[in-house]
């Protein structure tokens, strides 16, 4: 896992990722494909299993998901490896979007920045509800556990409703009833 | 986004919004979008609920992680591109330290079914607090020019595309987007004809 990498390789794979940046439209998860075909097929510096786990862990873990990219770079080549990748695949996208949002920030009221925002927001809700039914649905689908997946759920939701109470409490709850084997 | 009413509650310093930034991304397990949104809309209130869509409707459009390019936005807009590091930097380093360490010791941990319980029901969590941030955007959708019955044509569209369809993320923005950004130009034009 902490294999060195020679230099022109690891230069190879921050070139690859700086450029995977400007198309990662919604989210970084949308380039794992592209990934998969250079670290796997094409390279062969990690198999499936270890791309899997990457996945796996940074969506166990807090934080935003895109860290399973630096997972990646970290399995391939150490914590030099988590940098390149890390850095590669935010750095482009960064900029891109300090400037658009500056652009726009200046002309929030003309009426074609207007209509981009008007425009764009039930969209932006209804990826926001396709998100929660894709998570929601290996509890819905697993047969044990699923009354208790689904009250964690809906409890969930009418504590997030109805209070401010902090979201880490919840999780709490929700790793402990997991833990006790109740999800 | 320009600066919201001067009464509003603001981070008082870069170093504020890095800790700020630090606390929700460590309570984002499953993604933190929906942390983002408790802890910055409903909590501190530095964004209302609309400025929240907004931002997140272009951080979506643009390359690169959602929650990384708001971040950056609403560090920005406090203080510039200070503000936009010391919030990027928030959002990633304790999370990505962490997760690093988790890697270089998942053999030992994956043997153990609490292990794998816990990350069960915190996956629950993760889906019941996505949801509700849903409903809660779906009420900012009241006041959009594009009216309730384009409105929900267009979000049930995306959801149906998104589930339904399994179609690339990619496609379902841009395409539909830009359909969104073109009846969002017609219905303002409209009403500001008609005024």
């Amino acid at each position: 896992m902490m294999s060195t990498l020679p230099l022109a390789d690891l230069v190879d794979l921050f070139l690859r990722f700086l450029m995977l940046s400007l198309l990662s439209i919604g989210g970084a998860m949308s380039t794992a494909p592209e990934m998969h075909r250079f670290l796997v097929a094409e390279r062969g510096w990690l198999d499936d299993a270890e791309f899997t786990t990457a996945i796996a862990l940074a969506q166990a873990a807090p934080g935003p998901n895109v860290l399973f990219v630096p997972v990646l770079g970290f399995q391939v080549a150490g914590v030099v490896g988590a940098a390149a990748a890390l850095v590669g695949i935010l750095l482009p996208s960064t900029l891109l979007s300090l400037g658009v949002s500056r652009w726009g920030a200046q002309r929030r009221d003309a009426p074609v920045v207007r209509a981009f925002t008007a425009g764009l927001a039930p969209v932006s809700v209804g990826l926001v509800f396709a998100t929660g039914w894709l998570l929601s649905l290996p509890f819905i689908a697993a047969p044990d556990h699923r009354l208790g997946a689904l009250a964690l759920i809906a409890a969930t939701m009418a504590v997030t409703l109805k209070t401010r109470l902090a979201p880490i409490w919840m999780i709490v709850v929700g790793a402990t009833a997991g833990a006790l084997g109740g999800v | 986004m320009t600066p919201a009413a001067p009464d509003y509650p603001r981070p008082r310093s870069p170093l504020h919004l890095f800790i700020a930034f630090t606390v929700l991304a460590l309570q984002g397990f499953g993604g933190v979008l929906a942390v983002a949104q408790r802890e910055l809309v409903d909590r501190r209130r530095w964004m209302t609920r609309e400025e929240f869509v907004d931002a997140y409707s272009v951080a979506q459009l643009l390359p690169g992680p959602n929650v990384v390019n708001l971040s950056l936005m609403l560090g920005d807009r406090f203080f510039g591109w200070r503000g936009a590091f010391a919030a990027i930097s928030g959002m990633l380093f304790a999370p990505l330290v962490l997760v690093i360490v988790l890697a270089a010791s998942y053999n030992q941990l994956a043997s153990f079914p609490a292990v794998a319980g816990a990350l069960r029901g915190m996956g629950a969590v993760a889906a019941g607090l996505i949801l509700a941030m849903a409903l809660k955007m779906l009420g900012t959708l009241r006041r959009n020019p594009l009216g309730p019955v384009l409105c929900a044509l267009l979000g049930l569209t995306t959801l149906v595309a998104v589930t339904v369809f399994r179609a690339p993320l990619a496609w379902v923005v841009i395409g539909l987007g830009s359909a969104g950004w073109c009846i969002a130009r017609w219905c303002i034009a409209r009403r500001e004809h008609g005024r």
